[in-house]
This record gives C-alpha cells, sequence and structure tokens, in this order.
C-alpha cells in the first residue's frame, strides 16, 4: 500500500501530537503514525511537570489529564535527612502529576481536529530518501506493508529515535549519558500528597528515586540508574524491588501499574534538522538531564517544528535551509538550560553518600529562604567551600 | 542474543542505546540485525533482564 502526505508525524507521544496540531493548523496534509496499538500507553513516564510552559503551547489544563497538584518538592539524602523545595525553584518537574494515559490521547485528539490523520499499529520500518533528501518511510501497517511519500517528515519517534539514525543523523549516546528505568504505580504507601520526592545516593547510583503522588495513597514510584553503573542483567528492577522493601512507607504498597524505560541525559543532538526531516522531543535528546523530565520540551519543539513545517510548505522550501528555523527556535529557547543542566549532572555523579548528606543537612540547616538554584549554590558555597568548588563556574 | 519474550516490557531502552543501532523492536521482541557485535551493553540497559548473549560457539 501507498499513502501519501505533505507532513508525516513518526511517533504520537506529545511532541509528536503537538508536531501534527500545529503543521495541521498550519494547513498541512499531515498524518502522524503509532506504533503502539493506543495512544499513551503503554506509559514510560514518572509523569511530573510544571504548570509554567502549558501557556507557551497553547494547551489549556483540563482536570480529567491531572491526576494531582503539588506545591513542591523534597529532597531526601541516603541517611534520611530531608529539604524541601518550591515549584519554581525546582526547574520543570514539579506542579502537577499527570495522567499520561489521557494527555497524549487528548494532545492527539487536538492534532486530529486541526486536521491531522492518525495511523495506529503502524511503525517506520527505514527511511526513504532521493538525491540525498528525505521523502518519506517504509513502514508496517497492522502487519502490511506501507510506503509513504511525505514533503516533510517530523522525527518523534522518543528515546530510540531510529527515524534519525536511519536517515544519517548521529543519535548515539555514550554509556553515561543514558539512564535506564523502572517504576510501579503503587498504591496502600504513606506518602506525601503534596509534593514531589526525591531519593538521592547510592540506592538509585547516578540517577534518583522518585515518588510522585497521584493521590493520597497512590503514587509512582521509580528509579532511573545511570547505564555505566550497572553491570549485569535486570539490576534496575532489582534496585526498585530493594528500595521499596527496605521502606516501610512503601514496603506494603502494592503495585497498580509496572513500567520499563530508558531516557538519554545528554546534551541535546547537534543537528536535528536535514533536508526533509525535524527530529523533536526526547528523539533530539532535548531531556532535562538533571531531572530526566522531556515533556515540556517536546511539546514546544513539536509546536516549533509543526509551524516551520507549515512555512516551510508554503514556500516550497523543505531543504534544510528552509527548515533551518526550526534549529533555531529550539535553541534559542532551551539550548543554554540543556548544555547547563547536563554540565550539573557530570558533577552530581561524582557526589558519594556522605557528601548529599551534608548537603541536604546544610540546606535544611540554613532554611535557605527565597529559594532559587543561586541561592542553593551560595549557601553551600558558604558553609563548603571546598565540595562547591568544582560548581563554581555553574553558580 | 536470546530474547526473553516473558520478560520483555517493550519498552525499547535497548533500542535507543545500541550504538549500532542494530536492534529493531517489533510487536513481540526485539530483532537484532547484522550490525550486532555482542558489545552487551542492551544486556545491561534492559531494566528487567530480558536480554542474554549467547555462549559464542
Amino acid at each position: 500500500m501507498r499513502k501519501e502526505c505533505d507532513v508525516l508525524v513518526v511517533g504520537a507521544g506529545p511532541g509528536g501530537s503537538l508536531a501534527a496540531r500545529y503543521a495541521a493548523e498550519a494547513g498541512a496534509d499531515v498524518l502522524m503514525i503509532e506504533k503502539r496499538p493506543e495512544i499513551g500507553a503503554p506509559i514510560r513516564c514518572a509523569e511530573g511537570v510544571s504548570r509554567a510552559w502549558l501557556d507557551e503551547v497553547n494547551i489549556k489544563v483540563d482536570k480529567r489529564w491531572v491526576a494531582n497538584s503539588v506545591d513542591g518538592a523534597k529532597l531526601v539524602s541516603p541517611s534520611g535527612s530531608s529539604f524541601y523545595v518550591d515549584e519554581k525553584m525546582a526547574g520543570n518537574e514539579v506542579g502537577m502529576v499527570l495522567e499520561r494515559h489521557f494527555f497524549d490521547k487528548t494532545m492527539a485528539a487536538s492534532a486530529a481536529k486541526a486536521g491531522a490523520e492518525i495511523m495506529l499499529k503502524t511503525s517506520a520500518t527505514g527511511v526513504t530518501k532521493k538525491d540525498g533528501k528525505v521523502v518519506g518511510v517504509t513502514a508496517s501497517s497492522f502487519g502490511e506493508p506501507l510506503s509513504i511519500d511525505a514533503k516533510c517528515v517530523i522525527a518523534a519517534d522518543g528515546f530510540e529515535s531510529q527515524i534519525g539514525r536511519w536517515a544519517g543523523i548521529d543519535t548515539g549516546l555514550k554509556q553515561t549519558d543514558i539512564t535506564t528505568c523502572f517504576q510501579y504505580r503503587l498504591t496502600g504507601i504513606d506518602i506525601e500528597d503534596r509534593y514531589c520526592e526525591f531519593f538521592i545516593g547510592s540506592a538509585a547510583p547516578g540517577g534518583y528515586v522518585w515518588v510522585f503522588p497521584k493521590d493520597e495513597e497512590t503514587a509512582n514510584v521509580g528509579l532511573g540508574v545511570m547505564l555505566s553503573r550497572l553491570r549485569g542483567p535486570g539490576e534496575v528492577k532489582g534496585y526498585l524491588d530493594r528500595f521499596i522493601r527496605e521502606n516501610e512507607r512503601f514496603a506494603r504498597g502494592q503495585p497498580l501499574e509496572a513500567v520499563a524505560g530508558a531516557v538519554s541525559v545528554s546534551p541535546p543532538l547537534d543537528e536535528t534538522v536535514m533536508d526533509g526531516l525535524m527530529l523533536v522531543g526526547d528523539a533530539a535528546r532535548l531531556i532535562d538531564s538533571i531531572t530526566g523530565g522531556g515533556i515540556a520540551h517536546a511539546c514546544l519543539s513539536g509546536m516549533y517544528a509543526g509551524k516551520v513545517a507549515g512555512k516551510a510548505l508554503e514556500a516550497k522550501d523543505l531543504s534544510r535551509e528552509g527548515l533551518q528555523e526550526y534549529e533555531t527556535l529550539w535553541r534559542d529557547r532551551l539550548e543554554n538550560k540543556l548544555w547547563r543542566n547536563w554540565m550539573a549532572k557530570e558533577k552530581l555523579i561524582t557526589i558519594t553518600d556522605e557528601q548529599f548528606d551534608t548537603i541536604i543537612e546544610t540546606l535544611d540547616e540554613a532554611g535557605v529562604e527565597k529559594m532559587s538554584v543561586y541561592n542553593i549554590l551560595r549557601v553551600i558555597k558558604e558553609r563548603l567551600p571546598d565540595l562547591v568548588k568544582e560548581f563554581e563556574d555553574l553558580i | 542474543m536470546i530474547v526473553t519474550v516473558e520478560k520483555c516490557m517493550h519498552c525499547g531502552a535497548c533500542v535507543g542505546s545500541c550504538p549500532q543501532n542494530a536492534i529493531f523492536l517489533n510487536d513481540i521482541l526485539p530483532i537484532f540485525g547484522e550490525e550486532c557485535n555482542r558489545c552487551g551493553r542492551c544486556v545491561r540497559v534492559c531494566p528487567v533482564g530480558a536480554l542474554e548473549m549467547e555462549e559464542e560457539v
């Protein structure tokens, strides 16, 4: 079978759906394909997001996809000391806990409403190129081979990021830039439902354990471990099972859902555009390396790509030059933060359990009044000058 | 590579981590292409231990 469209979006996560929506709104004939038989399932996500970016991409909060609202984050040190951080300070990943099953469907429905066509259980199996330009993909739809011709392809294929690699963009990752994750939605546990909790230290080497409350007795309890700290098969699930077993607040909880996945904690790609192709969201490695969060960045970059695709079609220029504005837009908005947080992550992974204890105890003691990354680092600098030396250039 | 279908959660962690882009995840399980050079990264990255290296013959 053969199909034709102006813009082909591969992957119907939030990044893909925003791209499809904005391209369709700009008048393009859009097709979005999704390999799963259901959008938003299975989730591969801890579901914590801030509210700050929603207006920017014109998403209206719908209480059907908000499981819970939180006031901030609680950092817990290896020995159990804790420190509360307010929302604005903690960056992007607190504010609310989503219901991704519903959020993703709502985003895809907005794309459909704007005129995009959606095909489920349709996997891209390769990229079609002509004279060095991307002109479509080969796919399998409900098991039947399908060729899709497109004037422009938007790769929103997530962590796997195969479209980019098939087309010739290097989306490969170093071992220290991959965090592998496991999570349970755990019910019947003792949680603080107004805070997203982050447990740092060797419970999750090179990563952290999160407890993001869905309601008063249910939370997403998961962790990510840096790949370079893993030695054998299945260790990540083992780390989580151990953490839950050894913590009396969670040990009696029962799982409602198990989630596996991996996330990049790398700098963004050097190039996210080529002739006929744009990469958005996780596929472009637009992940916050400290939190592992990517939903906001996926939605922003998806919006940019959709708008630029619309403009480029009108100008009849789908070349790298014609799509270059996409690269400029996301870099202006996100690149500094992505690099800064990646550099901070590179330092954080060298910190020992004892040092984390000292940092959290110091912050708690000093009672940082006005929360900001700057103020927190300043307190650490005053009280723990040796430890902060390496962070100096980030202050 | 030996894939234990009963363990695999189809999460794609192995696919995105493969330095060779040698893995394709179909509807049932990951498939390894000829590009696989047995580096073993996917064995460690798989959160649930669904992948094992075959013994060299």
